[in-house]
């Protein structure tokens, strides 16, 4: 036996979301051709403390009023556990404004989903997060805006905010949960990725993940603030690379660079209706947490008379831009069409009106070329004011107050 | 220190366990063995599996040599090597730790 198990682990092969389809379609999958997704992003509200300015969710926030019920979320739970979904993403919003996310943790272990918290922390105490623990959670995911007070509670717009994230990151470490710690990259922060990568360390993340912000909803309206320089992004993967090397078996480096600066797009979602769902506050499945701006699609929801499955399969809006077959040229004849899939649908929606179009973040798309020129210009700008995220529509920051 | 738990070093002595963060389970849907971690998703092959499920945090790896020696009638000196250095490379990976004394 013992070839077949220094055999082993060649055949180990991390399968990661970019290519989990991979495994669906050798195994044949439960749906006629997409299988149901591994994981699946369970947005349990849009409410948050926090007001960043480049925050993912949609620029119409879902009130709380609309949030499906504790019932109503653990059927959900259930029917994806059914269906073969592995893994579940608690996120927002922020999800411990939840009084029943205990609860919803709890009933996502007892179907045996593996469960990931994707918080802001400011919200929990030990104890809940003790709870949490308890309940069965299985990883947890803490943003931060910098590595120092100043800037990090300026960008969140909450004051206090990153002290109490470094006091939440020690105590998930102290109840032996995996941390990863998520920053989020802009032009006003880059600057302090190499002590975020040394703050990462100090509280003994497992992970670090270095997004660069995507430029949609809120991060759209914020662009000339947030835009990084061309310099910035060479320099950030500079250090990016460096620190990989370097920390190799002590802290894994995911690394997001923004597509605007990219030659090709990025495979957003891993192709629409691929390998990816999320589920709104209100319910609706979604081919991604940006979905919904764009207009003219209709959204099903776990409220009507279809299961997940159904609407995963079969809906309209997912099937609108699923494979190929949608694509306009320069997409329809591209060499890359497999691979990047045309890029992102909301970008382009936003970017040029129509969510049918090439992802401008390609070199091919006939508007690549404007856009990249006024992000350049943006970057090189000195337009360093946010526009909070809020549910009043955004607030402007005036100084001092987090526009609060 | 929670942290300097992570990167265990295996011998004969050694109990390992999954961390929380690392469950191994049957997927059902897909009929296949599944690691899943944060972000990740693993698709271990039979034998990691088998050696997988011996590791519960009670038995050692001496124990789970023997044990695998008597199953397949091997030697237990040719095999031991190929399990300690299998076990050594699903740790360096994060999937197994050092059980913890229990003192409860």
């Amino acid at each position: 036996m013992s070839p077949t198990i220094t055999d082993a682990n060649s055949s180990f092969a991390p399968i990661d979301h970019s290519d989990g389809l991979a495994v669906l379609e050798q195994r044949g999958s439960v749906a006629e051709t997409f299988g149901i997704p591994l994981a699946v992003l369970a947005e349990l509200t849009h409410r948050c403390p926090l007001q960043c300015p480049y925050c993912s969710n949609p620029v119409e926030l879902e009130r709380g009023g609309s949030e499906l019920s504790t019932e109503e979320w653990k059927k959900v739970l259930s029917e994806l556990a059914e269906i073969g979904v592995l893994q579940i993403h608690f996120s927002g919003g922020e999800p411990t404004a939840r009084k029943d996310l205990v609860e919803l943790v709890q009933h996502a272990t007892n179907v045996g989903l593996y469960s990931n918290l994707i918080t802001s922390a400011v919200l929990l105490t030990r104890e809940k997060l003790s709870a949490l623990a308890d309940a069965g959670l299985c990883h947890v995911q803490i943003s931060f805006q910098g590595n120092e007070p100043v800037l990090a509670d300026r960008v969140a717009g909450f004051k206090n905010a990153h002290h109490k994230k470094i006091e939440v990151a020690k105590w998930t470490r102290e109840l032996d949960l995996p941390l990863t710690v998520n920053a989020v990259m802009h032009r006003q922060n880059l600057f302090q990725l190499p002590d975020i990568i040394q703050m990462a360390i100090d509280l003994d993340a497992d992970r670090l993940e270095v997004a660069n912000v995507q430029y949609y909803g809120w991060a759209l309206k914020n662009r000339a603030a947030l835009m990084p320089t061309l310099q910035q992004i060479e320099e950030t993967s500079r250090i990016v690379e460096e620190a990989q090397a370097r920390l190799k078996g002590t802290l894994a480096i995911d690394y997001v660079v923004p597509d605007y600066y990219a030659l090709r797009p990025k495979k957003c979602m891993g192709g629409w209706g691929r390998q990816f769902f999320n589920i709104s506050p209100a319910g609706k499945i979604l081919p991604c947490h940006a979905a919904e701006s764009i207009t003219g699609l209709e959204f099903l929801s776990v409220r009507s008379n279809h299961s997940i499955a159904w609407i995963w399969q079969n809906s309209e809006a997912f099937n609108r831009y699923r494979g190929t077959g949608w694509m306009p040229e320069p997409c329809k004849s591209c060499e890359f069409r497999e691979i990047d899939y045309g890029g992102c649908r909301c970008q382009a929606f936003a970017l040029t009106g129509d969510a049918g179009n090439t992802d401008p973040a390609c070199t091919l798309s006939p508007m690549h070329d404007k856009i990249f020129k006024l992000a350049e210009q943006e970057s090189a700008g000195d337009n360093n004011r946010f526009l909070y995220r809020n549910f009043a529509g955004g607030t402007l920051e005036t100084g001092g107050d987090y526009g609060a | 220190m929670a942290g300097r738990s992570r990167n265990i070093s295996v011998s004969e002595t050694s109990r390992p366990v999954l961390p929380r963060h690392a469950k191994l389970k049957f997927d059902e849907t897909r009929q296949v063995w599944v690691i899943l971690a944060p972000e990740r998703v693993l698709a271990p092959d039979e034998i990691a599996v088998e050696v997988l499920q011996l590791c519960d945090g009670l038995r050692n790896v001496e124990n789970i040599i023997d044990q695998l020696a008597a199953k397949y009638a091997a030697e237990r000196g040719a095999i031991s090597a190929d399990v300690i250095a299998m076990l050594q490379d699903l740790a360096d990976k994060g999937f197994l730790t050092e059980a913890r004394e229990r003192t409860s």
